[in-house]
């Protein structure tokens, strides 16, 4: 069955401060977790194998920014290194003709607080006088189980807008995963798409070598919007994103070693730290469990006896004590919690295990910060129960009573 | 009958001699799975709770006519070790293993097309069929021989609705965890068309859950080609858009599309009733037995 192929919002580019690199994370669908590379990074990628971009350099401070102005020569681009879609119309992008302005720009962009991230480095970067702007991109059709190579000649402005509006404006060509993109596949769609027949082979080719990298960095998404044609005729990436499948870093040390501390929630980095997945929300009913689908099924149903969850926390299979002491800690560390669903179903996860841990997590504390409503089932869970300590925790038999028993608990606080 | 898996079942187990190949082979054959080899490059001739282990699937297929493989072994090289199944005699391959890198899959997925093999997962709890045998890691114990098939994207999600069943005394015929990975082997379609040519299998359950669109797939396929009742269940009603929990198939995008809402219409729109709790599923299921 044929699927409609969709994009992540707000894809934008252009240097009239439409470029962004959309690394956003919202809506992101039908990708794997993936690490987002800096759109400094993923040009410095693009740049080794071949793909021409704009010269630029990275600066941290103003007179950094100012000194590579002049270098590379006006006009220049200056733009927020920050992972967020929109970042022209928020102020992170500006195109300057001289020195003068290109400290104000430095000046106003370094440091600002960009849709909550901070500002700490800008791409300064040749601005590009084009005449024509494309769209090139690759990735998985998770529906077809298949990459896919796409090419559009409405580059530079809101791609999933006009995949929206106007299919048919984006040219998708599945490919073999066993053989790759063949030339004449990139060649096709290219021209399928309508591109000036003076680019073509070379957007083709660009496309190619996108594919190529796409395969041999263990991306799941790369997109070039705008891809510009200059007018001598030229093609080149004006902007870049590429995320790379976090299943596959073990063998990409380069681009690990570009992953950086991700900025945000600080019990969100917490989390990280001890492996957890997990979400803040704004509720008061902490939930903690094992395996993304209970997990989710939990927080439905803390909302549907009238609750309102205060987070996602999967423990994953397994759990020992010092995890289930660490999930406690996190959740209790949340202000807005007022009480806490404890759910697990053994499957690899060990009952008895489980119950060590809450009651080694809850045994430190003189008095419980918070009530804890604990129910376990499958793998051990019957020796589990009999080792809890009904002082510390209330225990529930089933997922319906504790999810219930939970959320008149967080009720019952805010009385 | 069941699907998938019967008492004619002879398992191989690819990485074996690792932690969890040799924790869950012995779980397995305590269920009463015919486990009759092993797999293990370099480890040929050694035994692994009393199962011989041969150094290539094949050697294990031809040695002790191994018909299904269960494979643990670590991602880095469960590409490499599915190959080898579908290579393989072996005509159903259960990939337990989590993690393994998308582009791999998709080679994997490339080959899978040109055979005739079942590939389930990666990334699941594998299936079972109660009382018979079970190919994985799900808890043996919660399950109990009957009539109802079971198919999710998510373990202890499925456990949680197995248990609602089996303690109102449903049995299931076989519950299959396809895995929540982007890309899969068995899907929902291909696990509801099983349902439905098994005469055993008199109602079904579907588990899915927030990400991609297969369950609109699967709700598409029950309103046109299945006789058999259909219960569903879908987690993630909710999980706030752009966010991602846990699984990669987990997540809402913005547009509309993937979300709960969507999925929930697309079943009750095929004639499929969603529970809002995993208690309702079962209340539906004892609706249509």
């Amino acid at each position: 069955m044929k699927k409609a192929f969709r994009y992540r919002d707000g894809r934008t580019g252009g240097v009239e401060g439409r470029s962004g690199n959309t690394n956003s994370g919202s809506a992101e669908v039908r990708t794997q977790p993936s690490m987002k590379l800096h759109e400094y990074q993923a040009k410095g990628v693009f740049a080794d194998a071949g793909i021409p971009v704009p010269d630029s350099v990275l600066a941290s401070t103003v007179e950094e920014a100012v000194e590579a102005a002049e270098d590379i020569g006006f006009p220049v681009v200056i733009k927020a290194q920050v992972q967020v879609g929109g970042r022209g119309k928020a102020g992170g992008i500006e195109i300057v003709e001289d020195g003068e302005s290109a400290r104000e720009a430095a000046e106003a962009i370094l440091g600002m607080d960009l849709k909550g991230l901070h500002v700490d480095r800008v791409l300064v970067e040749a601005a590009v006088d084009f005449t024509n702007e494309l769209y090139v991109g690759v990735t998985m059709d998770r529906g077809e189980g298949k990459p896919v190579a796409m090419v559009s000649t409405r580059g530079g402005v809101n791609i999933e807008e006009v995949a929206a509006e106007e299919p048919g404006a984006i040219v998708r060509e599945h490919v073999d995963a066993a053989f790759g993109l063949h030339p004449y596949q990139a060649r096709k769609a290219v021209f399928d798409a309508g591109v000036d027949q003076d680019v073509a082979i070379d957007t083709a080719s660009i496309l190619t070598q996108l594919y190529e990298l796409w395969a041999e960095r263990d991306a799941t998404e790369i997109e070039v919007n705008p891809l510009m044609v200059t007018a001598d005729g030229e093609v080149i990436a004006a902007d870049a994103v590429m995320n790379i499948d976090e299943d596959a870093l073990f063998r990409q040390p380069e681009l690990e070693a570009m992953e950086e501390e991700a900025a945000g929630d600080e019990l969100e980095a917490k989390a990280n730290e001890y492996g957890f997945d997990y979400v803040r929300l704004s509720g008061n009913t902490g939930i903690i469990g094992n395996g993304a689908g209970l997990v989710m099924t939990t927080l439905d149903l803390v909302d549907y006896y009238g609750g309102a969850p205060a987070n996602f926390l999967d423990i994953g299979g397994g759990a020992k004590a010092e995890r289930v002491t660490n999930a406690l800690d996190m959740v209790f560390s949340d202000e807005n919690v007022d009480s806490v669903v404890f759910n697990i179903f053994g499957g690899i996860t060990r009952g008895d295990e489980v119950a060590k841990g809450i009651n080694e997590a809850l045994e430190r504390f003189e008095e419980i910060p918070k009530p804890v409503v604990v129910r376990l089932a499958g793998t051990n869970a019957e020796e589990g129960m009999e080792i809890l300590n009904t002082d510390l925790v209330t225990v529930e038999k089933t997922l319906e009573d504790a999810v219930q028993r939970a959320v008149s608990y967080a009720e019952g606080a805010n009385q | 009958m069941s699907v998938l898996v019967d008492t004619d079942t002879r398992v191989v187990v690819q990485g074996i001699t690792g932690g969890e190949g040799k924790f869950h082979t012995a779980q397995m054959m305590e269920y009463g799975t015919n486990v009759v080899a092993g797999a293990v490059p370099g480890r040929g001739g050694q035994d692994v709770e009393g199962v011989p282990v041969y150094d290539t699937v094949h050697e294990a297929a031809r040695e002790e006519d191994a018909n299904a493989s269960v494979v643990f072994v670590p991602p880095a090289f469960a590409a490499d070790a599915l190959f080898e199944a579908l290579d393989s005699p072996v005509d159903l391959v259960v990939a337990i293993t989590e993690g393994v890198p998308q582009q791999d899959m998709a080679r994997v997925y490339r080959r899978l097309g040109e055979t005739d093999t079942h590939l389930i997962g990666p990334n699941c709890p594998g299936l079972i069929t109660p009382g018979v045998a079970k190919l994985g890691i799900l808890p043996g114990n919660i399950f109990a021989e009957g009539n109802v098939g079971l198919v999710s994207r998510s373990g202890t999600l499925t456990y949680q609705v197995v248990d609602n069943l089996t303690k109102r005394g449903i049995g299931q015929t076989t519950a299959v965890g396809i895995g929540g990975d982007p890309i899969i082997g068995t899907d929902f379609v291909d696990a509801l068309e099983l349902f439905e040519r098994d005469s055993e299998t008199d109602a079904v359950v579907m588990c899915g859950e927030i990400g991609g669109e297969d369950e609109e797939e699967a709700a598409a396929f029950i309103g046109e080609h299945m006789d058999t009742p259909v219960a569903g269940f879908i987690a993630g009603r909710t999980a706030p858009p752009g966010k991602r929990m846990g699984h990669a198939g987990a997540i809402v995008s913005g547009s509309g599309t993937g979300t709960a809402e969507s999925k929930i219409a697309a079943l009750n729109d095929a004639g499929v009733p969603v529970g809002d709790t995993p208690n309702e599923v079962a209340d539906h299921v004892e609706g249509f037995l």
